[in-house]
């Protein structure tokens, strides 16, 4: 596989489309992307880390991180019961739900945000009976986790999804015929089978729910300290001109983000492995 | 393992039931998945019609009629006209040269291609105000010729295109590869001019997939609210788009309103997913055809 060399290949138009696409890539994605990163590399050392490491700073990383944690760890745990019931059992309106999953990829999170809000207000349909046994969502932190549960949701279920459609039924024909009980061959043969995908979709979650900003600023309360999310005070440092600070936080951000997609891809390698 | 296979553990589960669950366990879960899914899915949907419709038609109506939101959905249908044809055309240009041939780089080109979907919003609105705002790299030279990009229509129209650059690109690049391209090179060998082949042999194979991306594409481009926020300027009746809009609405209070805009955007989600759903069926027949 030489540079640019198509060995054998009649279909034409190889350069036109690859250099329009590098074109493109480049004028939408990378330079402004590297804008970013030149910015931030205009101030100091020491100015960058005061900058990103500033209480109010910190306790946003914190609540942002955390929060996608706990929304990546429920989506894990229902997307993987969501993905099982939708390919295994047969019931009326499976085709509708499937079909609903995606929903919070085609609902613009502004309405997401708003409709979540409304509902989970303490006379919202779902808060009011939350509201007598001091639950509350909305304005909470508790909030944010819910909205990044909304925006993940897809995420495990859709990867999930073709691995368990794929899983041969002779295995678990074999483990019941060598004895196993039907728990033991969930456990010891379906789990480990299907442990990549869920990975996959645990991070997939958490990277979209650390990003996440129209849904959730309507429900977090966007108290700083207590329910700011970093994405809400990059656009405050902006709105107050502090263009330095947006950046250098943009800046963690966007790392943080490069890292999530090598992990992911690292991860979606591995299942690729795991299923042939 | 000496002991005939049928009678292992038989009064517990005959090897005819091996691949499923007892009854109870499987409605159990079945149950436990919808409840989930209603709370997160369905009642938000019916949330936002109900709270649209609270005061009756004739208020939803009027919602829709005042000139700003008019103005919002004339913004908003601007943008998707502009970013969905360039993105279109990208993504077909990109899944030609990355399906059907071979080259060193392949793999970076195509996480490159997927960067947007892991930035966050927000970010991919400051990076247009970073070089085209006033304290931006060319930001000056802007002004001085009295041209506006950010807090503007056409910064709007940048962070769309960033934030819906994959959708096309990576629906069309799996399907094209999975194809191959024997039928291409027949079509080549019998005498067809290269665009004679795309037009006739390679668009009608991957039809649905095409469609499959610009819905997903058109949707994204019209619902963007982090990046459009970041670069609009909110100014009411020109930088607004729909889903700004709506936000204004309901930080004003105005919640009937609000959610009536916000119904425009539901319809929209609901539309898009019939779509999807009929495209990923009509891709995965054509698939198994082939």
């Amino acid at each position: 596989m030489k540079f640019f060399k198509r060995h054998n290949n009649v279909l034409p138009g190889f350069g036109v489309t690859l250099g329009f696409t590098i074109f493109y890539l480049s004028i939408i994605v990378l330079i402004p992307l590297s804008a970013l990163v030149f910015r931030t590399a205009g101030l100091t050392w020491g100015e960058f880390v005061t900058t990103v490491t500033a209480p109010r700073v910190l306790a946003s990383y914190k609540i942002t991180f955390g929060a996608a944690l706990a929304a990546a760890v429920i989506n894990s745990i229902f997307g993987v019961l969501v993905a099982w019931v939708l390919v295994r059992y047969r019931f009326p309106g499976r085709r509708i739900v499937d079909a609903l999953i995606d929903l919070p990829f085609a609902l613009p999170t502004a309405v997401a945000g708003i409709t979540l809000a409304t509902i989970y207000s303490p006379n919202g349909w779902v808060g009011r009976f939350l509201e007598p046994h001091g639950i509350k969502v909305a304005f909470t932190p508790l909030g944010i986790v819910l909205a990044m549960t909304f925006i993940g949701l897809p995420f495990v279920v859709r990867t999930v999804q073709p691995v368990v459609e794929e899983i041969e039924t002779e295995l678990e024909e074999a483990a019941t015929c060598l004895g196993a009980t039907r728990w033991q061959t969930l456990v010891r043969v379906i789990f480990p089978l299907l442990t990549p995908s869920i990975l996959t979709g645990f991070a997939l979650s958490f990277a979209r729910g650390v990003g996440e900003y129209g849904s959730i600023i309507f429900i977090a309360g966007n108290m700083p300290m207590v329910s700011e999310i970093t994405p809400l005070l990059i656009i405050t440092k902006l709105e107050q001109f502090d263009y330095r600070g947006a950046t250098a936080i943009a800046c963690v951000m966007l790392l943080t983000s490069f890292t999530l997609l090598l992990v992911i891809n690292l991860l979606q390698k591995w299942s690729r492995r795991y299923a042939e | 393992m000496s002991a005939p296979i049928h009678t292992v553990h038989s009064n517990k589960s005959p090897t005819g039931r091996a691949q499923t669950e007892p009854p109870v366990v499987r409605w159990l879960l079945i149950a436990a998945a919808l409840i989930f899914l209603t709370l997160f899915l369905a009642l938000p949907l019916a949330a936002v019609f109900s709270q649209a419709f609270e005061k009756g038609l004739t208020v939803y109506l009027d919602a829709l009629k005042e000139p700003d939101t008019l103005s919002s959905i004339k913004l908003t249908l601007i943008t998707a006209a502009v970013t969905v044809p360039l993105n279109l055309f990208f993504g077909v240009t990109a899944a030609w040269a990355i399906a059907k041939f071979n080259f060193t780089g392949k793999n970076l080109l195509i996480t490159l291609i997927d960067l947007p979907f892991s930035v966050s919003p927000v970010i991919s609105g400051l990076i247009y105000v970073l070089i085209f705002g006033l304290q931006g790299w060319i930001g000056p030279w802007l002004q001085e010729h009295d041209i506006k990009i950010v807090f503007a229509v056409p910064g709007i129209i940048l962070a769309t295109i960033f934030v819906t650059f994959p959708f096309v690109a990576r629906e069309l690049i799996p399907l094209m590869e999975a194809q191959g391209k024997e039928e291409e090179e027949a079509a080549l060998v019998l005498g067809a001019s290269g665009l004679q082949t795309f037009f006739r042999v390679t668009l009608p194979n991957v039809k649905w997939g095409i469609i499959y991306g610009v819905i997903l594409c058109n949707a994204r481009a019209m619902g963007e609210f982090g990046a459009v926020s970041v670069v609009s300027g909110h100014i009411r009746g020109m930088t607004n788009t729909v889903p700004l809009h709506v936000e204004i609405l309901y930080n004003e209070y105005n919640y009937t309103a609000a959610f009536a805009v916000a119904s425009l955007l539901a319809f929209l989600a609901l539309i898009t997913l019939m779509v999807k759903s009929i495209a990923e069926w009509k891709v995965r027949q054509q698939l198994e055809n082939s």
